[in-house]
């Protein structure tokens, strides 16, 4: 099913290539030549043990480190020196582990931010935001489509966990990304709010692509079309889900450690 | 919040902070006649000073409050501001040209002129000089615009031409057809309409789509920046929009005093701007004038009882930064506060 | 001749460079661990140089006067960081900066009550008082040669101090990692008023010694923190090295622009003009320094990103 159509695309340029990354801090190296793809509406999932380089591979992919070597290619274009802001314009946007919201806004001003950061320049001085129809109905619907509807009003602070969980996403969704690159989305979540974002990400399947790095094997395997695992910061293997499943050295390296 | 304000507000139910701004708007709209009428035209003056600060603590406010740059340089946009209307004063007087070459300018009394010639010349500043500093962060800004202020402090003591440590009298106010600046009733309510008009222009900016992205990247510059929203170019107008606004107190003030020194450019100056802000209450429009009027009136009643108000004034700062965060508008206005 | 002025000139920007070197050590050291801005750094040298100033005038000796005015100032340090400077550790940047200004205001206002409003003169010590022969022919103040030499070696026993002792490697610890300081069983606040009080200490050591070629007066701290906020910005926040030779840089900007950038713009100016104008610039030399410093690279010469 979801095999196959990768295996189409697969022929095409992926949309998202990294080329041997490599960054060192001291003598830690944390991409150790690091080489990724994620193929046009793919759902990647980036696994690996503790410390194995997984946040600072998002951290380059989305421009907020910078790699000592290497290169990103993003929908055909060489983005290996664009700064964060302008990959989120070519549509290539993240989400943080540890949740980071403006603290002090509603969900729906948050939400509305990154609509208003998607429609172009703010340079715009006089129409309050706040009475802005063209960036209240997108951020409305999207907190609807989140299970957030209810809640548009409450500062993002006041907001349960699991909540705050679902506006990081409703805020990437906003920019238009034709990539998310998601860290560990369900990170501290119940079984319940797990579950709700397992269902919404395989929602969101299909509609934009998916690099996700996550903790919980099960919502990984359920989810990702392809498996990259990464040991000591590099990809020791990528596969599908049933190829790394059987892979033994992807065995011998972490999942023997996960049975354990 | 502020979005939940500007419903409420269109309900027009009045809000406690409503009440509190529309009181404080009677009273210094009430100020000269009552005075007039007591017989102390001296409190009208003091009234000058404290509105003419306002529009300077406001304007700090915009960037300090709302965009959470600890600016400790503001003080410099208003002494840039008394200078334009000082060294045109000069030239003015005798005749000579202010330059002469790129361009010619002459030296002029008029209001007309000299008022928004201190305001382009403040955010002119403002730019340069935020351009730099906006390169920076945290504790590393703060000095730096803290050294601007003193190295334009330096450079007017410096300068014999506008009599240096010593500073430009100005014989007499600025001239504006229709109106008589010398009188200082009127004055009054010429600084009190622009306050109003600033302090109006403010509550659009800091509502808009520049002023949410301004408060956003005070909020979590990182996520901000994940967005796809670079805030260097929003902070930088903001200090820009602000230093303006200093530059016209600055003039504002040149004329209420008579009298153009460097010592709105000393740090303590701008040290003063940020304590009216915080005393009012920092990311509100109308704590800042509040704070301006505290401030002000507490040293001119300090004075009268002793030449050392510092000593009293130093730990009532800290106390109210140990204690007291929200300012006085917190304190007035409770939790329902209008303006975001 | 010009050389001989020019060395002359060089050595009195490296006087005034180790006296901010001694000021910024304070500064960057309490920031580094501590994460405090303190404004009121500056009192703590014009309380130093007003000890200084009463006790030698009283005793006719400036050993005494030094000896008196550093620990005076360190106590003084101990006491405002135990009363007021610790509950802002915590605390964001703004009301560090707001709290601390407060305390200037206060310190500022003691002082003049107890040592009036006129400025206080110290003279240079007898035993120092001559001229030492730096080259042949070349006469200059022994007293301001003393104040680079101690400079110097306050720099050196900084270093050996920060690279080899116990006390140094928790500064280091605690610059790196806060909380790794508390986890290895340290007692955080003795050891935070024990920084405080060593950069009160060396505060008051630059006031001491700038007592006798400056007026002591209210507000001379003023005027020094704001140079000291130029160097630290220049060397980098939290970096003693960044403090060394960010204090030395400024220093002989400071000094060679305002004697120089005339004579230099002479070439260019008629003469009464050059003058006015180098005057000028020379003034604003070491905020153009710090502009550039920081065009280039944003955190200063040894510094780290801080948020």
């Amino acid at each position: 099913m979801a095999g196959l159509r990768v295996e189409i695309e697969a022929m095409a340029d992926p949309l998202l290539q990294a080329q041997g990354l490599v960054k060192r801090f001291g003598a830690l190296t944390a991409s150790d030549r690091l080489s990724l793809g994620v193929e046009v509406g793919e759902l990647h999932a980036l696994i690996g043990p503790n410390g194995a380089g997984k946040t600072t591979a998002i951290a380059q992919l989305a421009g907020e480190l910078n790699p000592d070597q290497g290169a990103i290619r993003f929908a055909g274009q060489d983005v290996t020196n664009l700064p964060i802001e302008r990959r989120c314009r070519l549509g290539l946007t993240r989400s943080y582990q540890i949740t980071s919201l403006f603290r002090g806004f509603t969900a729906l001003e948050n939400v509305a931010l990154a609509v208003q950061a998607r429609a172009g320049h703010s340079f715009r001085f006089w129409r309050p935001a706040g009475r802005d129809r063209r960036l209240i109905e997108p951020a409305e619907a999207l907190l609807d489509r989140l299970g957030l509807g209810g809640r548009a009003g409450i500062r993002a602070a006041d907001l349960a966990h699991g909540e705050q969980r679902q506006l990081e996403i409703a805020m990437a969704l906003a920019t238009g990304p034709r990539l998310l690159l998601l860290d560990e989305p369900m990170a501290g979540m119940g079984p319940e709010e797990s579950r709700a974002m397992v269902a919404l990400l395989s929602r969101l399947k299909g509609e934009v692509s998916i690099l996700l790095v996550e903790h919980d094997m099960d919502a990984v395997f359920a989810l990702a079309d392809r498996v990259t695992v990464l040991v000591y910061g590099r990809a020791i293997a990528t596969g599908t889900p049933a190829a790394i499943r059987a892979d033994p050295n992807v065995r011998a390296a972490y999942l023997g450690e996960e049975g354990a | 919040m502020l979005d939940s304000a500007a419903g409420s507000r269109r309900l027009g139910r009045p809000t406690r902070a409503g009440l509190v701004t529309l009181a404080g708007l009677v009273l210094l709209a009430l100020l000269p006649p009552a005075m007039l009428a007591l017989d102390q035209p001296f409190y009208i003056s003091l009234g000058t000073r404290v509105v003419i600060y306002a529009i300077a603590a406001v304007s700090l406010d915009l960037i300090l409050g709302y965009g959470g740059l600890v600016s400790f340089g503001h003080g410099a946009f208003v002494g840039a501001g008394a200078y334009v209307v000082g060294i045109l004063f000069v030239h003015a007087q005798d005749g000579s040209p202010v330059l002469s070459w790129p361009v010619a300018i002459a030296g002029s009394e008029a209001a007309l002129v000299a008022w928004p010639a201190a305001v382009v010349v403040s955010a002119l500043l403002a730019l340069a000089i935020g351009a730099i500093c906006l390169r920076t962060r945290g504790v590393a800004f703060i000095m730096i615009t803290l050294a601007f202020a003193q190295m334009l402090f330096f450079l007017f003591v410096s300068l014999p031409r506008y009599g240096g440590e010593d500073g430009i009298s100005l014989w007499w106010r600025n001239t504006l057809p229709g109106v008589d600046l010398g009188d200082d009733v009127w004055f009054y309510y010429l600084c009190l309409a622009l306050l109003v008009g600033f302090t109006l222009l403010c509550r659009r900016l800091v509502g808009s789509r520049f002023g949410r992205v301004l408060r956003a990247a005070k909020e979590n510059e990182r996520r901000l920046r994940a967005l796809g929203v670079a805030p260097y170019p929003y902070q930088l107008t903001a200090f820009v929009i602000a230093g303006a606004g200093a530059g016209l107190a600055g003039a504002l003030l040149a004329n209420q005093t008579g009298f153009v020194s460097p010592s709105p450019l000393h740090w303590t100056s701008s040290g003063e701007i940020m304590v009216m802000v915080i005393l009012g209450g920092l990311g509100t429009l109308v704590g800042p004038i509040l704070g301006a009027a505290a401030l002000l009136v507490l040293e001119e009643t300090l004075s009268t009882y002793t030449s050392h108000w510092g000593l009293v004034l130093g730990p009532i700062l800290i106390l109210v930064v140990l204690t007291a965060k929200r300012g006085l508008y917190g304190w007035l206005a409770g939790r329902d506060r209008g303006d975001g | 001749m010009p050389t001989l002025l020019v060395l002359e000139q060089i050595l009195n920007g490296l006087q005034l460079g180790f006296t901010l070197f001694l000021m910024a050590a304070g500064l960057t050291l309490v920031f580094g661990i501590m994460g405090l801005i303190n404004l009121a750094h500056g009192s703590l040298y014009m309380i130093g140089a007003f000890v200084a100033a009463s006790v030698t005038g009283a005793t006719g000796s400036f050993l005494l006067g030094l000896l008196a005015a550093v620990p005076a100032a360190a106590l003084v340090g101990v006491a405002i960081e135990m009363i007021a400077l610790r509950r802002l550790y915590d605390r964001d940047h703004l009301d560090q900066v707001l709290a601390t200004f407060g305390l200037i205001l206060f310190l500022n206002e003691l002082a003049s009550i107890l040592w009036g409003a006129r400025p206080l003169f110290m003279d240079v010590p007898s035993w120092l008082a001559g001229t030492v022969e730096i080259l042949p022919g070349v006469p200059y103040p022994a007293y301001r040669l003393a104040m680079i030499l101690v400079g110097a070696l306050v720099a050196v026993l900084l270093y050996l101090l920060i690279a080899h002792t116990r006390l140094g490697m928790l500064i280091r610890a605690g610059a790196t990692n806060r909380a790794m300081v508390g986890a290895l069983g340290i007692n955080v606040a003795r050891l935070y008023t024990l920084v405080f009080a060593l950069g009160a200490g060396l505060a008051a050591l630059a006031g001491v010694m700038a007592g006798p070629i400056l007026s002591v007066q209210v507000g001379m701290g003023e005027q020094i923190l704001i140079l000291t906020f130029v160097v630290v910005v220049i060397g980098g926040l939290g970096s003693i090295k960044g403090a060394l030779v960010g204090a030395l840089l400024v220093g002989l900007v400071d000094t060679l622009g305002r004697v120089f950038l005339p004579v230099l713009l002479r070439i260019v100016l008629p003469p009464a003009n050059a003058d006015s104008v180098g005057a000028s610039l020379a003034s604003m030399a070491i905020y153009i320094l710090m502009a550039v410093v920081l065009a280039w690279r944003p955190n200063g010469l040894f510094g780290r990103a801080h948020a």
